[in-house]
């Protein structure tokens, strides 16, 4: 087959332009010196300066990274703890567990945002019962995304699981240290990348994060990417983008920073002679597929 | 011999109904290299890690030096393990791996360097503390795990299949190792493996495992001389095992011939499995011969032929240097000292026929290179 025909160079193009154009409008648009989204008034920062000024965004984007970076935290920790129970389980139980654990994953994000908010809703009238006060706000809001949270973080942590060797542990434990000892010092450090790939993957989720944070939140929290939602139901203000630059800058860092590490990961562990090692987000969604082949 | 470190009474192992290990009792003396030798899924490995601490039998006892240590933690026994894929800390670098154990005990870090350094040094890696565990190979690997074992000192090292992963020409040189590496730290091997060949060359004393339990306990020579049933005779090295009758001491039946041989203390007109070894016989002419036949099938294999012979529709192996072409009628001359006779047991008529003989005889032979579910 030819490679990079004229005719492939052209579809590649239209395909990323297609991706990507919308994007790159609104990138420029949030630096237009004037109010219109279809005419260029020349070259501006005022759209940041406002917006840092913005007090609701500023709260919002506190409440965001303090929501994300605990989820993130509190999943990463639940999550491996998840994982490694779910490893240990025998045959069908463990099959079982990790299907469970996947629906969350598939299941759409405005059910799992609407369910949420009804349990939040009836817990919080049956506490109200016993005077205690708990209605939505920061800590539904937190519950929520520690919950959506935890099954990347399984599914990031389990390949490493299995690439684990067995008998690692045991020998840790037969040169005279504790269970625990042997885990902390040489099944952890084994864990770490998966570990570290689930939680940065869990804290991209969080982060931009809108319909479940919607409806768990309540009246007075907002994330940013409800900010948003909220300001682009007024009008369209041109802080709009400059605040959707930020957060598409950021993702895409973090995105980033993933891929090297994963792609660093996999050059260790070929040069090693190891199979592929790195488990990227975009094989996310085929991680449920290899499971019962790599069961046998 | 020197005093008894391990004994194991009357241990039991089932999983899932399934009986893995039935009524093992074994002792095993101080400095002693002994060798837990079977096929797959005989329990070999399962013996193993219960005296490691790493499962606990369903019933019987271990005590080593005397004092009963069913219930004490792999991290608290005086043993050290080498695992068949080594099991490195690939995160750590070798001096580390190797230092592992010593600095959970604490030990000074001037003492703690020396250490690791001799025991390097013992595996022939002196200098390699820096390097990671990825750049080395399969049998550097493996002596690091004999290291990062043996610098602690144990009164007890566990190896468990640890040369099944090295091709031939390295194994061959690390079985001569090991074995110089057991001596000069004068403590007690327990070495699994189900490579009879390996357990011949290094071992004090061989036990021969099958179906969870021990066929026979000996030396190398015993083993392979005296064998006590059809398995272990078959086991260990190539045998003909063939139907005989003794018929007084001295005396043994075959095909309605009587020939001399060595053995005694069976009862009169007892039916025995006779072990005839493929190398302790002469094929002669035919009309010299104790017995004749006709050669089926030669395969050269270096230093002799393996040569297949015919006798009345059983067939025998004999290992020979002298060319017997195919089709041709022989005769074959076994010397008394060449006839081994077994009691009849649960094995006889099972192995010893050459008949289905083919080079993918040998393969077979070898054994798959991981255990099963059980032992794993």
């Amino acid at each position: 087959m030819k490679k990079n025909g004229p005719i492939s160079r052209i579809y590649i193009f239209l395909i990323f332009l297609f991706l990507y154009a919308p994007i790159f409008v609104l990138i420029a648009f949030s630096f237009n010196d004037s109010r219109s989204n279809a005419v260029w008034g020349g070259f501006t920062l005022d759209w940041y300066l406002e917006l840092f000024q913005n007090r609701s965004v500023l709260e919002a984007l506190q409440t965001t990274l303090l929501v994300s970076v605990l989820a993130t935290a509190i999943a990463t920790v639940a999550g491996t703890a998840s994982a490694i129970g779910f490893y240990n389980l025998r045959g069908r139980a463990r099959t079982v567990c990790l299907s469970v654990n996947n629906i969350p994953l598939t299941n759409a994000d405005i059910i799992t945002g609407v369910s949420m908010m009804l349990l939040f809703v009836f817990t919080g009238q049956v506490l109200a019962q016993w005077g205690i006060d708990f209605s939505l706000g920061f800590p539904t809001l937190l519950i929520a995304h520690i919950t959506f949270d935890i099954p990347y973080v399984i599914l990031s942590v389990m390949p490493k699981l299995r690439q684990l060797d067995p008998h690692l542990a045991e020998a840790a434990q037969d040169l005279g240290a504790t269970g625990l000892y042997a885990f902390f010092k040489v099944v952890l450090p084994e864990l770490m990348p998966g570990i570290v790939s689930g939680m940065l993957i869990a804290f991209t989720m969080s982060i931009d994060d809108f319909l479940i944070s919607y409806f768990t939140a309540g009246g007075q929290t907002s994330t940013l990417s409800m900010v948003v939602y909220s300001m682009v139901r007024r009008r369209v203000s041109p802080e709009i983008n400059a605040l959707s630059t930020l957060m598409f800058l950021a993702v895409l860092l973090l995105l980033i920073l993933i891929n090297l590490r994963q792609s660093g990961g996999l050059r260790r562990s070929r040069r090693a002679g190891r199979g592929p090692a790195a488990e990227g987000i975009l094989s996310l969604a085929n991680e449920d597929l290899d499971v019962p082949a790599q069961d046998r | 011999m020197s005093k008894e470190l391990i004994r194991l009474t009357d241990l039991r192992m089932v999983f899932d109904d399934e009986v893995v290990l039935n009524s093992i009792n074994l002792y095993i003396n101080d400095q002693e290299f002994l060798t837990l030798l079977g096929p797959s899924g005989c329990g070999k490995t399962t013996t193993l890690r219960i005296i490691g601490g790493f499962q606990r039998p369903t019933s019987g006892d271990v005590f080593f030096d005397g004092v009963r240590i069913n219930d004490v933690p792999p991290h608290k026994r005086k043993v050290n393990t080498v695992f068949q894929k080594y099991a490195l800390f690939p995160h750590m670098n070798i001096f580390e791996n190797v230092a592992f154990g010593l600095r959970i005990r604490k030990v000074p870090p001037a003492e703690l360097k020396r250490r690791v350094e001799e025991a390097l040094e013992l595996v022939n890696l002196p200098g390699y503390g820096k390097r990671s565990v990825d750049s080395l190979s399969g049998g550097q690997q493996q002596r690091i795990a004999i290291a990062r074992a043996i610098v602690n000192r144990p009164q007890v090292l566990l190896l468990d299949e640890p040369l099944g992963a090295l091709d031939l020409k390295l194994r061959k040189d690390m079985q001569i190792e090991l074995k110089k590496i057991q001596q000069q730290v004068g403590i007690t091997f327990i070495y699994v493996t189900h490579d009879q060949e390996e357990a011949l060359t290094m071992s004090d004393t061989i036990v021969v495992m099958d179906k969870g339990s021990i066929q026979q306990i000996g030396t190398p020579e015993d083993i392979y001389n005296e064998p006590k049933n059809a398995f272990v005779a078959d086991f260990i090295g190539e045998s003909n095992i063939i139907d005989g009758v003794m018929y007084a001491d001295g005396v043994v039946g075959l095909y309605g011939k009587l020939f001399p041989c060595l053995d005694k203390g069976f009862d009169k007109d007892e039916p025995v499995d006779v072990v005839i070894r493929p190398e302790d016989i002469d094929i002669v002419p035919e009309d010299q011969g104790q017995l004749t036949g006709t050669v089926t099938e030669v395969t050269f294999k270096g230093v002799h032929y393996d040569t297949i012979v015919d006798f009345r529709g059983f067939k025998w192996l004999i290992q020979t240097t002298d060319y017997s072409p195919v089709g041709s009628r022989i005769g074959v001359k076994i010397d008394p000292d060449g006839f081994h006779i077994m009691k009849k047991s649960a094995y006889s008529g099972t192995f010893g026929d050459y008949s289905s003989y083919s080079d993918a005889y040998d393969e077979l032979n070898e054994g798959p290179e991981g255990e099963d579910g059980h032992e794993a």
